[in-house]
């Protein structure tokens, strides 16, 4: 773990509920991610792993149960308010990346700093500077359907830190990417938020992604069934 | 180290490269397949020993300036048929862990314990055996990234089997208690 500070948790979910119409999704899901560390939530699909991981980041709302962040409820803000957490304190990589087409990889890049007020100029070198640092030089001007899965997962995963999130909340962020590529690419992840001191909830059916992370809970039937935490 | 039976060929396979000492044989052997678990020299001289004996290898020409213990051991034809065989010959998949696994889950239900416990403890023994392999990858070679892989897909293909069996337990205790 990245010596994650003493204190309260960064992220946290308390017995969560949360129902699609007649169809029960979460059924009173518990986690907490320390300040730092790296939490893969896995389990089967239709489990309520991506549910759990947009509660924890403020786009769904749960019908019952607690959110926090920073010692701070969640769930009880307004909209404009998750918005402005999402925006200003959390980062996002999805499985396809859902770069903008009509965008360059470094407009794309830039996109969390400009919507946060950040003058273009400034963005767009902050942007460039993650380039390098993701091996993606050259690339700046490229749009995403000129990008392969894993360049344009390496875009969308420097676009989810670029403004210093204090976490990376990532749905399943290699799925659509071969064994070699999604390896480059989870080294990339972790290397980047431990070097930042990023929290990272990390939602992923692979054993294989999840050895990446410090620690994994399992959710089952819209419930954390199984938690460790690391010794060491 | 690898399995018994694969010492002695993979000494005939690395003297296929070119002839080499026992040292040399010893030293490359430790390199590639060793993985911190050295083969003994007592080991390399006997299996060698055992390899003349059985007309795989030869003793060639001891080098100018060399002492006797300098001996270069030569692949025969024989040696490198036996090597070419093996190679060419797939190994025998051997679910041993699954059937451990297996045995542990029908006798958990069998005596109404908890097995899905039981599955979840080994799950987490599974997931902390592949974050010391990806660590392994993140600081070893390329050897060694070749080797944790190895071992992660089969952890890997574990524990989908592990994660199946919990959600057939209901089903499989009826079939265990009938």
């Amino acid at each position: 773990m990245n010596n994650p500070a003493a204190g309260a948790a960064a992220v946290e979910a308390r017995d969560v509920v949360l129902s699609f119409g007649e169809t029960p999704a979460l059924r009173g899901a518990t986690l907490t991610a320390g300040p730092g560390e790296i939490l893969a939530i896995m389990g089967p699909s239709g489990s309520g792993k991506s549910t759990l991981l947009h509660c924890l980041a403020g786009i769904l709302v749960p019908a019952s149960g607690e959110i926090l962040f920073d010692g701070r409820r969640v769930d009880t803000m307004s909209e404009t308010g998750r918005s402005t957490l999402r925006r200003e304190r959390f980062g996002f990589v999805f499985q396809f990346g859902q770069l903008v087409p009509e965008l360059t990889a470094e407009e794309n890049v830039a996109l969390p700093l400009l919507l946060g007020g950040t003058r273009r100029a400034a963005a767009l070198a902050k942007a460039r500077d993650w380039f390098g640092r993701l091996g993606l030089d050259g690339l700046a001007q490229r749009r995403s359907g000129e990008l392969s899965g894993g360049q344009a997962q390496r875009v969308a995963l420097a676009r989810g830190l670029v403004a210093g999130p204090e976490v990376l909340f990532a749905d399943e962020p290699t799925g659509s990417l071969d064994s070699l590529t999604g390896e480059q690419v989870m080294n990339l992840l972790v290397g980047a938020a431990r070097e930042q001191g990023t929290t990272v909830i990390l939602v992923t059916h692979e054993p294989r992604v999840a050895a990446y992370a410090d620690r994994e809970v399992i959710v089952r039937d819209g419930r954390v069934s199984a938690y460790e935490r690391v010794t060491s | 180290m690898l399995p018994g039976m694969s010492v002695p060929l993979t000494l005939l396979g690395l003297l296929e490269r070119q002839p080499s000492h026992g040292y040399d044989l010893k030293r490359d052997y430790d390199t590639y397949f060793g993985r911190g678990r050295p083969l003994p020299f007592g080991q390399v001289y006997s299996t060698l020993g055992r390899l003349a004996r059985d007309g795989k290898v030869v003793i060639g020409e001891v080098g100018p300036g060399e002492g006797p213990d300098r001996k270069p051991y030569v692949i025969t034809e024989r040696g490198a048929t036996e090597v070419e065989t093996w190679l060419a010959d797939p190994v025998e998949p051997e679910p041993h862990l699954q059937t451990v696994l297996f045995t542990k889950v029908v006798l958990a239900l069998m005596l109404d314990r908890n097995a899905e416990a039981y599955l979840d403890s080994q799950r987490q023994a599974h997931m902390r055996r592949m974050r010391e392999l990806t660590e392994l990858k993140r600081t070893g070679d390329l050897m060694d990234t070749l080797l944790a892989d190895h071992g992660l897909f089969h952890l890997e293909s574990d524990l989908r089997w592990i994660e199946l069996t919990v959600a057939r337990l209901d089903a499989l205790a009826k079939a265990v208690r009938t």
